[in-house]
């Protein structure tokens, strides 16, 4: 029953950790409603594929708002790549989606979260992704993680996106496909022209039929809204799948 | 430091003398956690404490319900910057269960359904503080949210309320749990924000 990972577990503490100032030097368009923030964080101590950190922004009089982003990429060293989705009731994310500009300076504070992770060399076993909306962004990470490391074993990702234009890292994701990693895109509201399969929200025939089956023993990241999260689970452990291969990270709420 | 990000002013705040440092109000009840949602059927449930002879003290759903069911409202805080303040919740006690409880030592490892674990002082855990929760805002504990029962520590960050609880092991040393070995807080109080190591 003491499952949850328990022989990736740290045997010791981690560092400490701390926050580090970073400066917005780029900013770009990802979707119609998110932004890929590079910064420059010369203090930055690098972070594993799949792990998230906080941002946090202070106003004149003091005032502090925190939020926790997962990081797209921290390669080379010193450099971080955010994937910012604007909530509608946001504090943080419309802030950086709308008002931040190149720099601008901010604070951000981890790695995070360092159980959702991928090392290449750790595992023979296939890996299979599974991404909804933004939450593609830490799986992203571990995909150009494998690529960089030109490492064997097989990742598979399945994303689920409600259109074409929202599709974050589109061309890097697409560029990365090859031997060694398959993608897989469901489209729930709007899918390009001539696009085969039925658009519409993920079934359970479809993750059965797009997915490493268990009988690979794929190690599995899940992220996406707990929603999706939520449903998406149970469907994994009915195919077969072991709960303790099964890791999540989930966004929302804030 | 007067470290300040330009152009950002935040919401326009009431100073809210519930909310810790660097926590934002909730309306919604975010979930978290790191794998599938186990579903555990209350007629399986148990509860075990196993204190430093190797004993092990059981409660089944039954048992536990006769032990007395509170009604509580609290803050909660959870250490990803959100806080849901007035919670109805209602749970046993865990003064409750530990009255057939005897042991010298002064820690304790929470132990989850689905391998999660978290550690905590006893004091922590006695004098009013912390409960065995079955309900929350008028219904049975939602398996998203860690139901049929979880910890409830609402004074400590939230990831210290272990969802889909089955036990708690006395142990003589603070060791951590799983977010603790992973960075988290050894102690986890949010009016300190031990956030992090």
């Amino acid at each position: 029953m003491n499952a949850l990972h328990t022989a990736a577990m740290p045997d010791q503490p981690r560092a400490r950790t701390a926050w580090h100032t970073a400066t917005i030097v780029e900013k770009l368009a990802e979707t119609p409603h998110a932004v890929r923030l590079t910064l420059a964080a010369p203090t930055w101590p690098g972070s594993e594929p799949g792990t998230h950190l906080d941002v946090r922004l202070t106003a004149p009089d003091g005032y502090q708002a925190s939020r926790s982003y997962s990081v797209a990429s921290s390669t080379p060293a010193g450099n971080v790549v955010l994937a910012i989705d604007e909530l509608p009731d946001g504090e943080v994310s419309p802030f950086l989606v709308q008002d931040a500009r190149p720099g601008d300076q901010l604070e951000i504070h981890g790695p995070l979260g360092s159980y959702f992770t991928w090392l290449p060399g750790r595992s023979d076993r296939p890996v299979q992704l599974i991404a909804g909306g933004s939450g593609v962004v830490p799986l992203y990470a571990i995909a150009l993680a494998h690529d960089a490391a030109g490492d064997p074993a097989h990742l598979q990702l399945l994303y689920s996106v409600r259109t074409p234009a929202e599709v974050f890292f589109a061309d890097e994701l697409a560029a990365l496909t090859g031997p060694t990693f398959g993608l897989d895109l469901v489209y729930t509201r709007e899918a390009p022209h001539d696009w085969p399969d039925p658009i519409g929200r993920l079934t359970r025939e479809t993750l059965a039929a797009r997915t490493i089956p268990a009988s690979q023993r794929p190690h599995i990241y899940v992220c996406g809204s707990t929603g999706f999260v939520e449903t998406i689970t149970p469907w994994l452990v009915d195919l077969g799948h072991s709960a303790t291969d099964v890791l999540t990270e989930r966004f929302g709420g804030l | 430091m007067s470290f300040t990000t330009r152009g950002f002013s935040g919401r326009r705040r009431q100073p809210e003398t519930r909310l810790p440092p660097g926590q934002t109000l909730v309306e919604k009840w975010p979930v978290l956690s790191a794998g599938p949602t186990p579903v555990v059927d209350t007629a399986d449930w148990e509860l075990t404490i196993q204190d430093e002879t190797g004993t092990d003290h059981r409660w089944n759903w039954d048992e536990l319900i006769a032990l007395g069911v509170e009604d509580i409202t609290v803050d909660i805080h959870c250490v990803t910057h959100w806080s849901k303040l007035g919670m109805a919740w209602r749970g046993v006690s865990l003064d409750k269960l530990f009255e057939h409880v005897g042991s010298r030592h002064q820690y304790v490892m929470a132990h989850s359904h689905g391998g999660y674990t978290t550690n905590l002082p006893l004091e922590d855990l006695l004098g009013g503080k912390a409960w065995i929760a079955i309900e929350a805002e008028g219904r049975p504990l939602h398996p998203e949210h860690g139901g049929p029962a979880r910890l409830l520590v609402p004074h400590l960050y939230f990831w210290k309320s272990a969802k889909w609880i089955r036990g708690l092991t006395m142990m003589p040393g603070n060791d951590p749990g799983f977010w603790e070995r992973y960075g988290y807080h050894i102690h986890g109080d949010p009016w300190q924000e031990q956030r992090y190591r």
